[in-house]
């Protein structure tokens, strides 16, 4: 016996690897969990990328209001692969979003938050309200103007809740304003909050799998009975089951390692996201956005109807918590196949649907005053001849700031009416009427246009037609 | 084990009791200072102080300047985060109107349209009058105003908290 396996045998003896461990990596699965299995695996990788990752960055960055910034600056544009590490902590957050999102629907679609599995749902739930919260505070801790201003935009949320809102958006800013002790907090939460949370949670999930065995692909007609199921998993394991390394680890590994490698190479060719100004709260001139997995959020606060939204922005969290923890306890036995639960199929495809469509039109956010539009001329809409009044009304439409919500041709923005064809719509004295008295999403510009300004406007809008 | 007494049971349970009994000490006694540093935002007092933003003469009647001042008491490593932005109306010759920069629906950074006379928001599309009233948008409330005094030729404004917008406020 060569020296080698002498050593091994010593260190396997008092470590207990085969008898301990060895048997956690071959323990059977049900034999057909297949592709659709790989995605928990994924979500477990990316969380392992974002902590090497986010170490490579710990080596880098400054935790200190004023130096943060600096720091990010120098690590994106400066430091050897510096650009790269950012990118791929940064791709890296979207696909543990993407795939704990994806990991969930499958769980859902295939009911495996039944019994006996109930805890695997709750602690899931659990690590997508932490993970949400990493992205979050990641987002912060660029701490550019962005990063500033979506610590206040969640200060101004905390700050609904009734009674001790005030206290609790100071806690999270750790102070009365935005100052030095603020990103040291977000750093704190980043860094060692929640990523400790994770860690402690996602021991949890997969002791959970070690205890109740990972869920079989459902079969229509099959109905789980807590009664009889224990009993009826353990033998279909012991007459079909196959032990997890390797029959069925194959899959996860290539599909990480994929996922991974596709992160890396999103990461050299896009990059990080650009910074954008100092995080100056005093430089007023910026427009905060989050990043794209907050978009849905960023879009709904929008477009809310505004006499509840106050109320929502405090008990919405909390509803939507409550309902994705009672799922369990809703229906825990019966039918898993997805082919005999239509309505639960409905109504995740419509969550999933709302979800998507919040995020592509929080892409475009057409609530937001388009700041960036250009005066637009006569001939430029393709006026030509037209009278000193309209040429007028033209400037004023831009200066007067209707630009900024209201299209013509292809210029302008596009919180308010398109009026390239105002003038056939209606006629010069409702468009006057709306002018001066505006409306729920418009302000009443009575008060602000001389009477020569109102007429001018009022014959430029009318003569679009 | 059957040759336990009674007497050597209650020793050990006694014994039980002191170990998780110290334990609770030793833990509540870590835990005190770390809990301190989480709530020190609401231990401490913070003063408010006036802070000059120009002169008497630096601002027209009728117009609307953005101004810059330091927040009470900033930390040394605070840099740029130390400043706060408020828009500054000289409504007439000794009349000041002071609003916090900061959005009522959910805190972004209004900015002063000069032509239009607007506040205007680029997160969610809040509009304000000249006076801080809601123009348009989902903003519940008017722009929040700070403290503002003439003091010996010089514009001061108050040191405020960042201004909250609490659940009640109603929805003009």
């Amino acid at each position: 016996m060569n020296v080698f396996k002498k050593i091994w045998r010593w260190f396997d003896d008092r470590s207990g690897i085969t008898e301990n461990i060895v048997p956690l990596i071959k323990h059977p699965v049900p034999p057909d969990s297949k592709w659709a299995y790989v995605f928990g695996s994924a979500t477990l990788f990316c969380f392992i990328l974002q902590v090497v990752t986010g170490i490579g960055l710990a080596f880098l960055y400054q935790p200190s209001s004023e130096e943060a910034y600096k720091s990010l600056v120098f690590i994106t544009h400066q430091a050897k692969l510096g650009r790269l590490l950012r990118g791929i902590h940064y791709f890296g957050a979207s696909g543990m979003i993407i795939l704990a999102g994806i990991h969930m629907l499958r769980v859902y679609i295939t009911a495996s938050y039944k019994y006996p599995r109930e805890m695997s749902w709750i602690s899931g739930i659990f690590l997508l309200f932490f993970t949400i919260m990493m992205g979050f505070t990641g987002q912060l801790l660029r701490w550019d103007s962005n990063g500033v201003w979506s610590s206040v935009v969640a200060a101004q949320q905390l700050g609904r809740v009734p009674l001790i809102g005030k206290y609790l958006a100071r806690l999270l800013i750790g102070g009365d304003t935005i100052g030095g002790q603020s990103l040291s907090r977000f750093f704190a939460m980043h860094v060692f909050i929640f990523p400790g949370l994770i860690f402690l949670f996602v021991g949890y999930h997969l002791y959970l799998v070690f205890r109740n065995g990972i869920s079989e692909p459902p079969r229509a007609g099959h109905m789980i009975d807590p009664a009889t199921y224990r009993r009826w998993y353990k033998n279909m394991l012991k007459e079909k089951g196959v032990p997890f390394w390797p029959n069925a680890a194959w899959r996860d590994a290539i599909f990480s390692s994929c996922i991974i490698l596709i992160i890396i190479v999103l990461a050299f060719v896009f990059g990080p996201p650009e910074l954008t100004e100092p995080p100056d709260p005093s430089l007023v001139h910026t427009t905060p956005r989050p990043d794209w997995f907050l978009l849905p959020v960023f879009a709904l606060f929008a477009l809310m109807p505004p006499k509840i939204e106050s109320y929502i922005i405090f008990i919405g969290p909390i509803l939507t918590i409550i309902f994705l923890l009672a799922f369990p306890f809703i229906s825990n036995k019966g039918e898993r196949s997805p082919l005999k639960r239509p309505w639960a199929v409905f109504g995740g495809i419509c969550v999933v649907v709302f979800v998507l469509s919040l995020l592509m039109i929080g892409e475009q956010s057409p609530w937001s005053p388009n700041f960036a539009t250009q005066g637009i001329t006569v001939n430029g809409i393709g006026l030509k001849k037209q009278s000193a009044e309209i040429q007028q009304g033209v400037q004023l439409f831009y200066a007067k700031g209707c630009q900024y919500c209201h299209s013509i041709k292809q210029y302008g923005g596009k919180t308010g009416p398109d009026l390239t064809t105002v003038g056939r719509r209606i006629t010069p004295d409702q468009i006057t009427m709306r002018i001066v008295n505006g409306s729920n999403d418009m302000p009443a510009y009575g008060g602000m246009l001389k009477k020569e300004e109102l007429q001018a406007l009022v014959a430029f809008l009318s003569s679009q037609k | 084990m059957s040759y336990e007494t009674n007497k050597e049971i209650s020793r050990r349970k006694f014994l039980m009791k002191v170990g998780v009994g110290i334990g609770s000490v030793a833990a509540a006694a870590v835990a005190i200072p770390v809990i301190g540093a989480l709530l020190a935002p609401l231990l401490e007092k913070k003063q408010q102080v006036w802070r000059t933003v120009g002169k008497l003469d630096d601002f027209t009647i009728g117009g609307t300047t953005l101004v810059k001042f330091l927040n009470v008491d900033p930390v040394q490593y605070a840099g740029v985060t130390a400043k706060t932005a408020a828009w500054l109306r000289r409504d007439s010759d000794n009349r000041f109107t002071a609003f916090a920069a900061n959005c009522t629906h959910l805190g972004c950074p209004v900015r002063w349209e000069q032509n239009a006379q607007l506040f205007m928001c680029p997160c969610h599309g809040g509009v304000y009058y000249k006076d801080g009233s809601v123009a348009a948008g989902p903003p519940p409330k008017e722009l929040t105003q700070y403290p503002v005094r003439i003091y010996n030729g010089e514009v001061q404004i108050l040191t405020s908290p960042l201004p909250i917008t609490n659940i009640n406020a109603s929805h003009t």
